[in-house]
């Protein structure tokens, strides 16, 4: 029975992530049409009428509240909204549009949440640069984005659980010291467990007794880090529950982490099996058919960390915040009762999503960590 | 901000955060702690394998007391079997010993009787000579009392001599 149980939930485990993406296509695809109609709405002038008539945009509410944000939203109670202000840190290369100043730091309250325009700086409402701070030129209209590292939600959220690893690992440390030689204590008790899984379950069978070493502070800080980010971000509450290791401009930093490893390890062996591959010659010459599947071999495998992290993640949340989100669609197109009545259900499978995040957290920390060690260990292999 | 494009900010901080946070847990955190665990795990290993030796030693310890004791059991058993040994023959010996002693004083006993009876034969032999003579004499006289017995006797006695 409980066999039965375990498979039917490992079923959905695999299914969802895919539903969810599914799910974040479509969000798209409404957030587009939303965003075509309000713009046609607007030209006729009959903007306020027929938002009131829509009422409650599923898509852009469940896009939104995963999207990366110049400032930290909590909640808003109709047209106030209130939300962490967040640094805006912004590099022009026209600075004669922004009072003759290249590098311009303010916070995001600023731009009364997308409102407003300052020093020139506006954050856009176009299709191009949804969303992203833009410049704007004498006659307020949009001409580009600066470089821009404004210390976003996602970096914030990252900043957050950053903090919490450092005292995490530092606390282990200290206690690691003190307790040499003896049995641990405290902090220690938690993650050593999950160091030694590391070290024995990952980085020893991968990459090999004698070379592991080298590679498990590395390894130890992707765990923690991908797996601290992975349950902030299950936690709604600020400084928690931003979306960080379901944005793929972070789980590609993680990636090329574990590429720049790779490679800067790979040895002579490594190497030939990329170029020189033991293959018939024909697969090699005239055409280097092998050679080029090897070596964009390389890339992909880095790209499918990336991807994979980002995807299961962002499905994560979507999937969450599409079930909250039903209550509302309920509500708006059947009245407050029926949106009240929905809510058990939605919340119900709201939890049961989010539980099933918690193992999806672990999983997705221990894949990456572990298909990182394979990398390694394949990099640093012995010719047999 | 779309969702599958990377946006530059976020990778520059990333890279930024990411490399300080790996670069100082390498460095001052996760060192001490590999280095700890392995420590343990080490002084774990040699008490382990110190405690199977000592282990091993007490299973020497007592392997060598049971030898000492089948040893002492076995050079008891043999003490005894020696001392039973000597005991019987002890026993034989004095027991022949004794069987020899009683044959001689019974052979020396048998010759005495023998020489007494002998010396008593001898006795009675003689006794039995000197009644008979003294009988005889008594009779002879008796019977030679009168002559026609005496003639009779003479007679008798010729007729023995001619019939011998």
């Amino acid at each position: 029975m409980l066999k039965l149980t375990k498979a039917v939930f490992l079923f959905f485990a695999f299914l969802l992530p895919g539903y969810g993406q599914l799910q974040a296509q479509q969000g798209h695809e409404e957030e587009k049409t939303h965003v075509t109609e309000s713009h046609s709405e607007e030209i006729e002038a009959h903007a306020s009428d027929t938002h009131a008539e829509e009422g409650f945009n599923a898509g852009e509410f469940v896009i939104d509240h995963v999207s990366d944000s110049y400032d930290w939203h909590i909640t808003s109670f109709g047209d106030k909204h209130i939300s962490i202000p967040l640094p805006i840190i912004v590099y022009s290369k026209q600075p004669e549009l922004h009072d003759g100043q290249a590098f311009h730091v303010f916070m995001s309250s600023k731009f009364h949440h997308g409102h407003s325009a300052y020093k020139g700086f506006r954050i856009s409402e176009s299709e191009e640069f949804k969303g992203k701070v833009v410049e704007l030129d004498a006659a307020g209209l949009e001409i580009g984005t600066p470089i821009d590292i404004s210390i976003t939600k996602t970096i914030a959220g990252i900043l957050a659980s950053v903090v919490i690893l450092l005292w995490l690992v530092f606390a282990t440390a200290k206690l690691a010291k003190k307790n040499t030689g003896r049995a641990p204590t405290g902090v220690q008790n938690a993650l050593e467990p999950i160091i030694f899984f590391i070290r024995d379950e990952v980085a020893k069978p991968a990459i090999g007794e004698h070379k592991y070493e080298k590679f498990m502070p590395f390894l130890l800080t992707l765990f923690f880090f991908i797996l601290i980010n992975n349950f902030m971000g299950l936690i709604p509450i600020p400084p928690f529950g931003a979306n960080v290791t379901g944005n793929i401009g972070v789980t590609m930093v993680l990636a090329l982490f574990t590429f720049a490893i790779t490679t800067i390890n790979g040895n002579k062996h490594y190497w030939k099996e990329i170029y020189n591959p033991d293959v018939p010659w024909w697969l090699k010459f005239p055409i280097p058919l092998m050679p080029i599947v090897e070596l964009s071999g390389v890339i992909t495998k880095p790209f499918v960390l990336m991807v994979r992290l980002f995807a299961n993640m962002m499905a994560g949340h979507l999937i969450v915040m599409v079930f909250v989100s039903l209550i509302f669609v309920f509500g708006s197109l059947f009245g407050p009762a029926v949106g009240l009545g929905a809510s058990p259900i939605s919340i119900l499978f709201s939890v049961f999503i989010l539980l099933l995040d918690v193992l999806v957290s672990f999983i997705q920390a221990y894949v990456f960590t572990l298909l990182s060690a394979l990398y390694f260990g394949m990099a640093t292999a012995d010719h047999h | 901000m779309g969702l599958v494009m990377p946006n530059p900010g976020t990778i520059f901080w990333m890279l930024i955060i990411f490399g300080i946070v790996f670069f100082v847990l390498k460095k001052f955190a996760w060192k001490p702690i590999l280095t700890a665990l392995k420590e343990r795990e080490d002084s774990i290993a040699t008490a382990l394998n110190s405690a199977e030796e000592a282990k091993k030693e007490v299973a020497g310890l007592k392997a060598d007391n049971e030898k000492v004791i089948a040893e002492a059991r076995r050079e008891k058993e043999a003490i005894l079997k020696e001392a039973k040994e000597l005991k019987d023959k002890i026993v034989a010996e004095a027991k022949e010993k004794a069987g020899e002693e009683a044959q001689k004083t019974i052979a020396q006993a048998r010759q005495q009787i023998e020489a007494e009876k002998t010396a008593a034969i001898n006795d009675i032999k003689k006794q039995v000579a000197e009644l008979s003579v003294s009988i005889a004499e008594k009779v002879i006289r008796k019977e030679l009392s009168n002559k026609g017995e005496q003639e009779k006797m003479v007679d008798g006695l010729i007729d023995d001599i001619k019939l011998n």
